[in-house]
């Protein structure tokens, strides 16, 4: 029988049999290539099945949300919707930027300034997730007449976390601040989003 | 439920002893596809394919609940959201294709394993019940493959069902309001599709389950072999793994070769271009033919053009369903105490030159227009395949004379290869 290992002249071959001596047997060599190629054919099967749950192209294509802010004026919010989750867009009065500027921020729990939080020259447009970042609630706060919270920003209704005017977590179990999406302006009156 | 000789399983450690004690999962698939099942050491590669029409019932079931996460069984959506697999969702395709082609492929597996079962006369006792369970299986993988097409909404899926679901209209007094009932109104729509969708989802579960009925009886005798002869020693056996693990291995690779060609390089062309193009109830094909896994059927049902006592439409769908149910009577008509078809001169004549060419022909009337002459000759054909069955496989296995059959597995095989056994060099024992 012909036989490719090096040991084959001197070994009888016994047809794939017990092999007597050192270096590399013929079985466990086709056994170590074999397995191997069935775990990386798994691998090639496993990923794509763990992948076509991933967002498909057309929930990707959904990724950017465009706003126009023009008539939005001091005191008053925008819902809008960013990857099917809402956002606020809000423009802050004057009061609401001194109440938020007056906080001593290394006493929160998640430390960030207003202008940290905000674009520069647009100090005064707070974009963020509606999404509360305990459980994900939407809170209230962003439409006229709901329920501010003790620190007159949002408040969400599920379990109570209390977010101030720059939208900052300051009671309740939220572990941090409503979260600010990427977002640029593209010109004064222009936001996009993602 | 096994030979005597099989290996008993030895837990090796603490988990696999307190395994072993608790719930013996371990000692149940070393006795099922382990060391501890005895396998006649003769089978050849044709005893590869119930392994790989399990992997491809695996592999739709796999392919199959992703597909479900991302269709829309609504006829208003049904087909975009094909398309939206097709183009938007990652990997998608190779879902689909996977799918679409995993389905012939089975077919085609079991078609084979179906060809070896009829060849060796596997259906003979002591497993009747294997073969019982086995044409069980087949007319649920029909049913089941027939629903799947319909659910892409395409042209041939529409027409299809309505074709389909057509054949119980037949049916005397109850076949009109039995097609109504069918598809929850007067022509396939939203309730049918839903309910398809339905049925696509679980019939291949209850397939699982009949596959698990078939292999748990196969393991009582253990499986037939080229022979036909019965093991009578342990000898005439090998331990299932590393053997047949290894033959099996091997053949799926060849396989997934072969399935990986149709998936990636051909992936359509099992198909029909006119399943592409969105239903349209107002609109019939000009061609309409049902996948080619069904040509034989489809051409046995299109054969009767004439009404002889019963309509012509009533004597198509009872032979189309006739040509099936025949092989639940197989055990029975035939008579011949031999299994193999190695050992059954008459037999083995009747079987290569009568209806293997009988069933070419009717797969190529099938998928053929419904003119002239493939009309008459589906019809020769047609008669053909019921006298095989029913009158000359009776009767040749009554009057042939076998050849001698080997004494045993062992003495079979060393006959024919004994250079393979005793060595190269091995002088013939005189």
């Amino acid at each position: 029988m012909a036989s490719t290992t090096g040991n084959a002249e001197t070994t009888p071959d016994t047809s794939g049999g017990v092999e007597s001596g050192d270096g590399v047997r013929r079985r466990d060599f086709i056994n170590i290539a074999a397995v191997s190629a069935a775990g990386v054919g798994g691998l090639a099967v496993v990923y794509p099945l763990v992948s076509q749950m991933a967002p498909s192209a057309d929930v990707l294509a959904e990724s950017t949300t465009e706003l126009d802010i023009s008539t939005l004026e001091a005191g008053q919010s925008i819902k809008a919707v960013f990857r099917k989750q809402p956002i606020f867009v809000r423009r802050l009065t004057p009061a609401e930027i001194e109440a938020a500027n007056a906080v001593d921020v290394s006493s929160l729990r998640d430390p960030a300034t207003l202008d940290e939080i905000t674009k520069p020259g647009h100090g005064n447009v707070l974009v963020v997730m509606g999404v509360c970042t305990h459980l994900g609630c939407v809170p209230l706060g962003a439409q006229e007449g709901e329920n501010k919270g003790e620190f007159g920003g949002y408040f969400c209704p599920c379990h109570g976390s209390h977010y101030d005017t720059a939208a900052r977590i300051r009671k309740g179990p939220a572990p941090t601040n409503l979260a600010v999406p990427d977002y640029e302006f593209t010109s004064d009156t222009t936001i996009v989003i993602g | 439920m096994s030979f005597p000789w099989a290996k008993e399983y030895q837990p090796q450690n603490g988990l696999t002893k307190f395994l072993d004690e608790k719930l013996p999962l371990p000692r149940f698939v070393y006795n099922a596809v382990g060391a501890g099942y005895p396998v006649p050491r003769n089978l050849s590669y044709f005893w590869n394919f119930g392994v790989l029409a399990g992997f491809f019932l695996m592999l739709q079931i796999v392919t199959g609940v992703v597909l479900a996460m991302h269709y829309a069984a609504n006829t208003q959506v049904a087909f975009a959201s094909v398309e939206h697999i097709m183009r938007d969702v990652n990997w998608g395709w190779l879902m689909r294709y996977a799918h679409a082609n995993g389905a012939s492929f089975f077919f085609m597996v079991v078609y084979i394993h179906i060809f070896r079962g009829l060849f060796y006369a596997s259906y003979k006792p002591p497993r009747e019940m294997i073969w019982l369970l086995g044409v069980t299986i087949f007319l649920l993988m029909m049913a089941t493959a027939f629903m799947g097409y319909v659910l892409p909404w395409g042209q041939m899926s529409f027409w299809g069902a309505q074709v389909i679901t057509g054949l119980f209209e037949a049916i005397p007094l109850v076949g009109p309001p039995l097609k109504t009932w069918l598809l929850g109104g007067f022509a396939p729509d939203n309730a049918a599709l839903n309910r398809f969708f339905s049925l696509h989802f679980l019939l291949p579960f209850v397939i699982l389950g009949c596959v698990i009925l078939h292999i748990w009886a196969l393991h009582i005798p253990g499986s037939s072999n080229p022979t036909g002869v019965e093991v009578k020693g342990e000898s005439d056996t090998l331990p299932f793994h590393p053997y047949y693990t290894a033959k099996d291995g091997f053949g799926l690779g060849v396989a997934l070769i072969a399935f990986m060609t149709f998936v990636f390089f051909l992936p359509n062309m099992l198909g029909h271009p006119d399943n592409y193009i969105e239903a349209n109830p107002l609109s019939t094909p000009a061609h309409i033919v049902p996948e080619w896994y069904f040509y034989p059927f489809y051409a046995i049902l299109r054969a009767f053009t004439f009404d002889f006592i019963l309509p012509a439409k009533l004597w198509g769908v009872l032979a189309m369903f006739a040509s099936i149910l025949v092989w639940f009577f197989l055990p029975w008509l035939d008579k011949s105490p031999v299994r193999s078809g190695h050992y059954r001169p008459l037999f083995r004549k009747f079987f290569w030159f009568g209806l293997i060419p009988v069933m070419a022909v009717l797969f190529v009337c099938g998928g053929a227009p419904a003119e002239e002459p493939y009309v008459m000759i589906s019809q020769l054909a047609t008669a053909y395949y019921f006298l095989h069955f029913l009158v000359i496989l009776p009767i040749i296995s009554s009057i042939e004379r076998p050849d001698p059959l080997p004494f045993s597995i062992t003495e079979a095989v060393l006959n024919s290869d004994k250079k393979a056994v005793l060595g190269e060099n091995a002088e013939p024992a005189v």
